[in-house]
C-alpha cells in the first residue's frame, strides 16, 4: 500500500501540490476528496514539492484531502474487448458497461524508430474528388482537417471514416458539444461501425484536465492494435480544443508563454502525438484525421501553423467544400503515380487552370471586360466547382479522371491546357 | 583513473533536470542520470552555485529527486572515422538501424550505441614515414570508404608540430588499433587511430585558411542555378511556409547537386518524410558515380517527436561530420531540415529556465547561434594546398509564413543567397515554388550577366504589367506591355519551373542551363508579328507547349534535335525582321 500524503500546499487551478518523496515525474496518483477520487498526474518536482494536475478539476479540493501515488505512468486497457465501447478521458466508461483493467499499457510511450517505418504507399480511396484526385489520403498519413467553427468538419471526419477500408476506428473527442458526440455515435451506429470502433469522449463540459489525455488514449490503444497487424485510422476532434487546455495549464504553471500565450513547446507536444502515425515494417498502420478550428480562418494561428510544420499536408475546409488552393496531401506523390497515367497530370492541370479561373472572377468583380480567354476559364470554373468540388460527388477516382479530361476537353483547345504532347494524344477526348 | 564525479537530482521540469554537486563541474558537460539501471545523457547548459542545469536528451518520465547523477568531465562529441557514409545517425551520432536490430520498433530511452563498427576492419596504406613532421589534420594514410580515400589524419585536438615516430604498413586495421604514434617536441607519444574523437559545438580548424567562396555549386534546379546561385562552401537558407515544397527542394537538392558528400540534418522534421529519404536513398543511383546514392550521404534524423535537446545537438552533429570530410579536401554539401525547429528546441529550453525572453520568446542569443552555426560553412586551403569546402543550406519554417519573425530575420543576416518559398506561387503549382521577385543571391552564377539580368528585368517588367492589369485591365494594357507580361509568364513557366516527377526535367545540367537559357533569351530580345492580345497568348501557349515537350527530352538526344528544330521553325513564322 502506497502512503498517504494530506499535506496540500497549493491549488491553481487543476494543479495541485503536495508535500511527498520517493515521487517520480509523470507518475499517477488517485486524489480523494469527500465527494469523489479523480486521478492526477506529476508535471513538475521541486525539491519535495509535487506538482499534479487533476484530472476531473480542482473544484472542491481542500487542503486536507488525501493523495496516494500510484507508483506507474497513466497506463490503459486495450485489446479487443474495448471494440464498442465508450470511455470518458481518463479511460472511464461513459456507456455503462464494465471497466477495464486487462492488458495495461503506458500511454506516451516512446517514439517509432524511423528506421523500422515503411514508405507510406497504399492510398485510402475516398469517392471524394477533392481528396482521391487532387490531395489522395494515404495509409499512415496525419492530416488535419483546417476549418473554422460552424464548418462541417466533423461531417466531413465521419464520412471518410465510414468510408475508409480500416480495421479499427478510434475516436478521441476533445470539448466536443454534447450534440456532436451524439451525432459520431448515431453515424458509426448507422454504418455499422461502431463494432470496430472505440470511442473516447471529452465534452465541452469536463474537467479541462481530461481533454489532454485523449489523444494518447486514443493514440496508446491504437498503436496496440497495429502493433497486432491491424489497420487503425484514429479520429481526432478538435485538436485546437486540446492545445488551449495545454495554454490554461501552461498559463497555470507560470511557464513563460511564446506565441499568443500558447506554451513554448507547443510543437512538441503537437508532434509527440501526431508522429504516432505510422506504417510499421511487418506489423500494422495508424492513420491520423484531426479535425482543427483555426481561431478567425487564421491559418498564421499557432495552433494551425505548428500542425501544418508537423502534419503531411492538410485538408482546407471553407465554405463548405475542400478548397483547392491550402488544401495538400504530402503523401500524394507516394501513390498517385501508381493509380492511372493521367493521374498527375490532370492534378496539376485542373488546378493551374482553376488558379486562371480565380484571378479571371477577380478581374470579372472589378469590372473588366472579359477577353476570349477569359471567358472559356469562366466556364471551366464553373463545372470544375459543381462536377469536381461538391462534397456531394462520390464517384471512383477512375471515374473522377474520365470527367476531368471532358470538363479540360468541354473548355479548351488542347494546346491552351499546357499539357505534354504525349498525353494530349492518349487522353483527350476524341 | 579516479572515481566519477557525483551528483543528485533536486527538481524535474519537463525534460530540464537541476543537479546538486559538489565537486566542479564544466559548462556543456556531458552527465548521465542513473535511473533504475538506465543511464541518461544528459548536458549541463548553466551553472548557478553548486546546482547545475541540465538538460536531459531523453524523455525523463519516471525520474526522482535525489537521483544520482554521473559527470563525465567531457564535452558533447561525436567519433569521426570511416563507416559513416550511408549512416543514419540520430542526433547523438547513435545509428539507428543497429538501434533497431537491438531494440525493435521503439527507440528505448538510455540505449546508446557506437557510432563506428569497433570489429569492421578497413585496408589501411601509410601515406608517411618514421621522422616525417605533421601536424593536426595532416594526412598520414588512408582507408578506401565507399568511393573514396578516408583519410586518417592527426588529431585535431592536437597543437603544435610533431614527429612520426612510428607508421603501420599496408593492412587491416579496425578503429581501435592504432596505426601510428607522434611526438610532441617534449618527447610525449600520441596514438593516432583510423577515428578521432570531436566535440560538436566548436567548429574543426585543421586548416590553413578559409577561402572566398566563388565558384558555383551547380544543383541542377534552374531558378537557383542561373538566377540565385549557390558557391561552393557559400550559404543560403530556404524559407517558406509550410506546404511550399521546401521538402522536396531538399530531396531534390541532396540526389543532383554537383558535391561529393551530402549530410542531411532532419532536425524535427516530420518521420513521414525522414522515411522517404532513408529508405529511397539507398535503391536511387548517383548518376556520376554509378553508385548508391547512399554511398555519398549521410543522414542525421531527429524526428519530431525525438526529444527535444537532441533535436538542438542534431545540427551540430551534422556540421561536423561535414568539417570532417571538408577536412579530407572533400566538397560536402550539408542541409539542415529544419532550422526553426532548432530554434524552437533553444527556445523551449530557455523558457525552462526560465530566462528573459527576446522577441517571440526566442531567447536573447538566437541570432548569435545562427551565426554561428552558418559560419561553420567555407571554402578552406588545407595544409598540402588542396581545399575542401562545406555548404551549408536551411530550411527555415516561419511561424505563419511571415519571414519577418526572428530566425527568418537572424538568419538572412549571415547567408550568402535567399530563396523565399511563397505561397501563392504553390497554389498555382508553380515548382519550385522559390518567388523570383523577393529572392537573392550574392553569388555569381555560369549565365552571362548580361543575360541573367534580362532574365530578372522580364520577370520584374511582367510582374509590373500584371499588377497593372490588375488596375487597369487588359484592354487598358498596351499590346507591347501585354507582349512583355506573356513574356515573363513564358520565362516563368518553360525554365523557373521544373517538373519534379519528370526524369529530364527534374535536373538540368549546366551546360543544357547555358544553352537554352541562351535561347531564351534571344527569344525575349525579339520581336514577333502579333496582331492583336488574342493571338499573342496564343503564340505564347503554343510555344510553351512545345517548349515544355523539349524540356523533358534528354539533353541532345534526338527527340532534343527534333523540338528544337520544330521551335526554330514555329518562331521563325512570326519573328520579325530586324
Amino acid at each position: 500500500m502506497q502512503k498517504l500524503y494530506t499535506n496540500i500546499i497549493q491549488i491553481a487551478g487543476d494543479v495541485i501540490t503536495v508535500e511527498a518523496e520517493n515521487v517520480g515525474n509523470t507518475e499517477m496518483a488517485q486524489v480523494t476528496t469527500g465527494r469523489r477520487t479523480s486521478l492526477a498526474q506529476v508535471i513538475r518536482l521541486d525539491g519535495k514539492k509535487v506538482f499534479l494536475q487533476v484530472f476531473a478539476g480542482s473544484r472542491g479540493i481542500s487542503t486536507g484531502d488525501k493523495v496516494r501515488f500510484l507508483g506507474h505512468p497513466m497506463r490503459i486497457a486495450t485489446g479487443t474487448t474495448l471494440l464498442g465501447r465508450i470511455f470518458n478521458g481518463s479511460g472511464m466508461p461513459l456507456d455503462n458497461g464494465p471497466a477495464l483493467s486487462d492488458n495495461l499499457i503506458d500511454i506516451g510511450g516512446p517514439p517509432v524508430n524511423p528506421v523500422k517505418r515503411i514508405i507510406p504507399d497504399k492510398m485510402i480511396r475516398t469517392g471524394i474528388p477533392m481528396i482521391d484526385v487532387f490531395n489522395s489520403l494515404v495509409v499512415s498519413q496525419k492530416l488535419p482537417v483546417f476549418s473554422i467553427a460552424g464548418e462541417p468538419y466533423n461531417e466531413l471526419l465521419a464520412s471518410i471514416a465510414t468510408q475508409a477500408e480500416v480495421d479499427i476506428i478510434i475516436l478521441g473527442g476533445m470539448g466536443l458539444k454534447y450534440d456532436d458526440y451524439l451525432f459520431f455515435k448515431d453515424t458509426l451506429e448507422e454504418h455499422g461501425a461502431l463494432s470496430h470502433s472505440i470511442v473516447f469522449m471529452h465534452t465541452a463540459a469536463d474537467p479541462v484536465v481530461e481533454c489532454l489525455l485523449v489523444p494518447d488514449i486514443s493514440l496508446a490503444v491504437a498503436e496496440n492494435f497495429a502493433l497486432e497487424g491491424k489497420r487503425v485510422l484514429v479520429l481526432l476532434t478538435d485538436m485546437s480544443n486540446f492545445c488551449d487546455a495545454l495554454k490554461e495549464i501552461a498559463i497555470t504553471m507560470q511557464q513563460i508563454p511564446s506565441n499568443r500565450g500558447y506554451p513554448g513547446d507547443l510543437y512538441s507536444q503537437l508532434a509527440a502525438r501526431y508522429e504516432k502515425a505510422v506504417d510499421f515494417d511487418t506489423a500494422g498502420s495508424i492513420t491520423i484525421l484531426a479535425a482543427t478550428t483555426m481561431p478567425g480562418d487564421d491559418v498564421t494561428h499557432p495552433i494551425p501553423d505548428n500542425t501544418g510544420y508537423i502534419t503531411e499536408g492538410q485538408f482546407y475546409l471553407k465554405n463548405a467544400v475542400i478548397e483547392p488552393f491550402g488544401s495538400l496531401s504530402r503523401l500524394k506523390q507516394q501513390v498517385n503515380g501508381k493509380t492511372r497515367d493521367d493521374h498527375r497530370t490532370i492534378m496539376d492541370t485542373m488546378i493551374q487552370l482553376f488558379a486562371d479561373y480565380r484571378e479571371t472572377q477577380e478581374k470579372q468583380a472589378m469590372g473588366f471586360q472579359m477577353s476570349a480567354w477569359d471567358i472559356k476559364l469562366l466556364k471551366y470554373g464553373k463545372l470544375f466547382e459543381d462536377k469536381m468540388m461538391s462534397l456531394k460527388v462520390n464517384i471512383p477516382l477512375e471515374k473522377a479522371l474520365d470527367l476531368g479530361w471532358e470538363i479540360l476537353h468541354d473548355c479548351f483547345s488542347p494546346d491552351e491546357t499546357g499539357i505534354k504532347r504525349s498525353m494530349i494524344d492518349k487522353h483527350w477526348p476524341k | 583513473m579516479t572515481a566519477p564525479r557525483k551528483g543528485r537530482i533536486t527538481k524535474i521540469n519537463g525534460n530540464m533536470v537541476t543537479v546538486r554537486f559538489d565537486s566542479p563541474v564544466m559548462q556543456n558537460e556531458v552527465a548521465y542520470i542513473l535511473h533504475a539501471g538506465e543511464r541518461l545523457k544528459s548536458e549541463i547548459i548553466r551553472v548557478h552555485g553548486n546546482l547545475a542545469e541540465m538538460q536531459v536528451y531523453e524523455a525523463t518520465s519516471g525520474l526522482k529527486i535525489g537521483e544520482e547523477v554521473e559527470f563525465t568531465g567531457e564535452l558533447l562529441s561525436v567519433e569521426l572515422g570511416p563507416g559513416m557514409l550511408g549512416q543514419i545517425f540520430d542526433g547523438l551520432q547513435n545509428p539507428l538501424p543497429e538501434v533497431a536490430r537491438q531494440c525493435g520498433f521503439f527507440l528505448k530511452r538510455g540505449v546508446y550505441i557506437e557510432a563506428l563498427s569497433d570489429t569492421r576492419v578497413w585496408d589501411f596504406t601509410p601515406l608517411v614515414k618514421p621522422g616525417d613532421r605533421v601536424r593536426a589534420g595532416d594526412k598520414i594514410g588512408f582507408v578506401v570508404e565507399k568511393i573514396f580515400r578516408h583519410y586518417c589524419m592527426v588529431p585535431f585536438s592536437l597543437s603544435g608540430n610533431f614527429e612520426i615516430v612510428f607508421i603501420e604498413n599496408a593492412g587491416s586495421f579496425t578503429i581501435r588499433q592504432p596505426v601510428a604514434q607522434i611526438k610532441e617536441p617534449n618527447g610525449k607519444i600520441h596514438p593516432v587511430y583510423l577515428s578521432q574523437h570531436w566535440p560538436v559545438k566548436i567548429p574543426i580548424k585543421a586548416y590553413a585558411e578559409k577561402l572566398k567562396p566563388g565558384e558555383p555549386l551547380v544543383t541542377r534546379m534552374r531558378l537557383i542555378d542561373s538566377l540565385f546561385p549557390v558557391a561552393r562552401g557559400g550559404t543560403y537558407c530556404i524559407p517558406g511556409p509550410f506546404g511550399a515544397g521546401k521538402t522536396v527542394l531538399q530531396q531534390l537538392t541532396s540526389r543532383h547537386a554537383e558535391v561529393d558528400v551530402v549530410v542531411i540534418a532532419a532536425c524535427g522534421e516530420r518521420a513521414g518524410e525522414v522515411v522517404e529519404t532513408i529508405k529511397t536513398f539507398p535503391a536511387l543511383i548517383d548518376p556520376r558515380t554509378n553508385r548508391p546514392l547512399s554511398d555519398r550521404t549521410v543522414i542525421i534524423c531527429n524526428t519530431s517527436s525525438m526529444p527535444v535537446a537532441a533535436r538542438e545537438s542534431s545540427v551540430y552533429t551534422a556540421v561536423t561530420i561535414a568539417e570532417y570530410y571538408r577536412q579530407m579536401g572533400l566538397n560536402v554539401l550539408l542541409l539542415a531540415d529544419s532550422t526553426s525547429r532548432w530554434a524552437q528546441a533553444m527556445r523551449e529550453m530557455s523558457g525552462r529556465l526560465e530566462e528573459i525572453p527576446g522577441e517571440e520568446a526566442f531567447p536573447a542569443y538566437l541570432e548569435s547561434r545562427i551565426a554561428s552555426f552558418y559560419e561553420r560553412a567555407g571554402v578552406v586551403r588545407l595544409y598540402d594546398g588542396s581545399t575542401g569546402s562545406v555548404t551549408i543550406g536551411g530550411a527555415v519554417s516561419p511561424a505563419g509564413g511571415n519571414f519577418e519573425e526572428p530566425v527568418t530575420q537572424a538568419t538572412l543576416k549571415v547567408v550568402g543567397a535567399f530563396h523565399g518559398l511563397s505561397r501563392s506561387r504553390s497554389d498555382a503549382r508553380r515548382y519550385p515554388a522559390i518567388d523570383p521577385l523577393i529572392s537573392w543571391s550574392k553569388y555569381r552564377s555560369f549565365i552571362d550577366e548580361k543575360q541573367e539580368e534580362r532574365g530578372h528585368g522580364i520577370l520584374r517588367k511582367g510582374n509590373d504589367v500584371a499588377q497593372m492589369m490588375k488596375v487597369v485591365g487588359e484592354e487598358g494594357t498596351s499590346l507591347s506591355d501585354y507582349t512583355d507580361y506573356l513574356k515573363g509568364e513564358f520565362f516563368d513557366s518553360v525554365y523557373l519551373q521544373q517538373n519534379a516527377f519528370d526524369a529530364v526535367d527534374e535536373a538540368t545540367p549546366r551546360e543544357r542551363q547555358i544553352y537554352v537559357f541562351d535561347f531564351i533569351y534571344r527569344i525575349m530580345e525579339s520581336e514577333f508579328f502579333v496582331e492583336d492580345k488574342g493571338t499573342a497568348l496564343h503564340f505564347f501557349q503554343q510555344l510553351r507547349q512545345l517548349f515544355k515537350g523539349w524540356n523533358s527530352a534528354p539533353w541532345q538526344s534526338e527527340e532534343y534535335e527534333k523540338t528544337e528544330k520544330e521551335i526554330r521553325a514555329f518562331l521563325l513564322k512570326r519573328l520579325k525582321k530586324g
